[in-house]
């Protein structure tokens, strides 16, 4: 039991800038996407401690949060809507991280609002493969879906996101 | 313009807000919240989870608090602003009428044992070490309930204050000293200075003539008895030898 805290608090430490990106960009918003974060890390705590402990010496963190975050957002879109436990009334803060240097914070979410408008099929795979960078294979696992489907939903999910027709080799 | 897949790949660099991971393990119960609270006893900062209250110091600043806790008790700490019925739950603890719920993992049985009984002993009441020890089923321990009551997280709210030595002197209090235990003390309604005359004269018990009866002299059902009917007593043996039974509800004796 310990031992499986430790492990939590590792991974939540390790993985949730990780986990908050792949929500913001599946969701287009930061509330949402902290609401996804902390329902993918709760859900993930629930499943750790009833794990034996060689289950979870050989869990492949990363694809495995992807694949709970990918499941949080699909039963939102089923009407579960999980509420953001505002602990203690402390209101999350949204002030721009460190990331605002690169890119303007506004333009970020702008971004994310047309990555979580396209349809969830080419959604997905774009977001593992080009927002979280998995490889094909990882991604491919991450969804349960055959790596050639994947390659196709990038694809296809890039040129939407282009909003052109043509087949421009960037990906 | 930055070509797309360079841009998602930045949309994969956004930072989860701050204090999210906190938060988090707060809520699975593996960080506790902490606030200040203004007291009688002057600003108390209380630290809680999900399983109830889990620590209280008089520290001179919310960074000594953190810095203790994290030594202490071992987990994480985050401020918070209190959940808005624990002030009022605080109030009524402190005024006698038990709300509070205590986390007291971590602790040995044993000491959870020393605190779960200290609880029971009412507000203007004392007892002694020794009670505690026979109480929980090791009469000969008095010295580890000592050092379980030292060791109290939770002082105050868990009145280890209410515990004196086996002779009647006051004894330490880890809570800030001899002094501190005094004032408490009587400010919950306990005459201290009184109690401490009468353990000098060697006087433990106080027995009433009319029930037979012998209590802790701060006993609530022996605390009206007139004037004129309450015998000292020394001991349980010259008490018994005199024909009183111990009071049931003090229990300064096993009751046999």
């Amino acid at each position: 039991m310990e031992a499986t805290e430790r492990m939590f608090e590792r991974m939540v430490h390790e993985h949730q800038h990780r986990v908050f990106a792949l929500g913001l960009a599946l969701t287009g918003n930061r509330h949402d996407a902290e609401e996804v974060a902390q329902d993918t890390f709760l859900r993930a705590y629930r499943a750790l401690v009833t794990y034996p402990p060689d289950r979870i010496r050989e869990l492949k963190q990363k694809p495995w949060l992807h694949r709970i975050a990918l499941n949080v957002v699909r039963n939102r879109v089923r009407g579960v809507r999980p509420r953001l436990v505002e602990l203690n009334g402390s209101e999350p803060d949204h002030t721009p991280g460190p990331e605002a240097g690169a890119m303007l914070k506004a333009e970020m979410d702008a971004l994310a609002v047309r990555v979580a408008g396209l349809p969830a099929r080419y959604r997905d795979a774009v977001v593992l493969r080009h927002v979280q960078e998995l490889s094909y294979e990882e991604a491919a696992d991450a969804l349960g879906q055959p790596v050639g489907t994947v390659k196709s939903n990038v694809h296809r999910g890039l040129k939407l996101l282009r909003g052109d027709n043509d087949d421009p080799a960037d990906d | 313009m930055t070509p797309l897949t360079t841009d998602l790949k930045r949309l994969g660099e956004v930072k989860a807000p701050a204090g999210f991971a906190d938060r988090l393990l707060a809520h699975v119960g593996m960080a506790d919240s902490y606030a200040p609270f203004e007291t009688v006893l002057g600003t108390v900062y209380v630290a809680w989870n999900r399983q109830g209250v889990s620590a209280a110091a008089r520290s001179a600043s919310a960074a000594d608090f953190e810095e203790w806790f994290r030594k202490d008790v071992g987990r994480q700490l985050v401020a918070a602003d209190a959940p808005a019925d624990l002030a009022a739950k605080i109030e009524d603890e402190l005024e006698g009428r038990r709300r509070l719920r205590f986390d007291l993992r971590g602790l040995t049985p044993f000491e959870q044992a020393v605190l779960r009984k200290t609880r029971e002993i009412p507000r203007g009441e004392i007892r002694p070490y020794g009670w505690v020890a026979r109480e929980i089923g090791h009469p000969a321990a008095v010295r580890a309930v000592g050092t379980a009551l030292a060791n109290n997280p939770i002082p105050y709210f868990i009145p280890c204050h209410r515990v004196v030595r086996t002779d009647g002197h006051i004894g330490n209090y880890g809570g800030g000293g001899p002094e501190a235990k005094r004032a408490i003390l009587n400010m919950e309604g306990v005459r201290v200075s009184r109690m401490e005359e009468l353990a000098r004269a060697g006087v433990r018990y106080q027995g009433v003539k009319t029930t037979k009866i012998f209590c802790f002299p701060t006993c609530h059902t022996g605390r009206h008895a007139l004037e004129k009917n309450i015998v000292w007593l020394r001991d349980e043996a010259s008490a018994r030898a005199a024909g009183f039974r111990p009071c049931k509800v003090c229990r300064p004796a096993a009751v046999a």
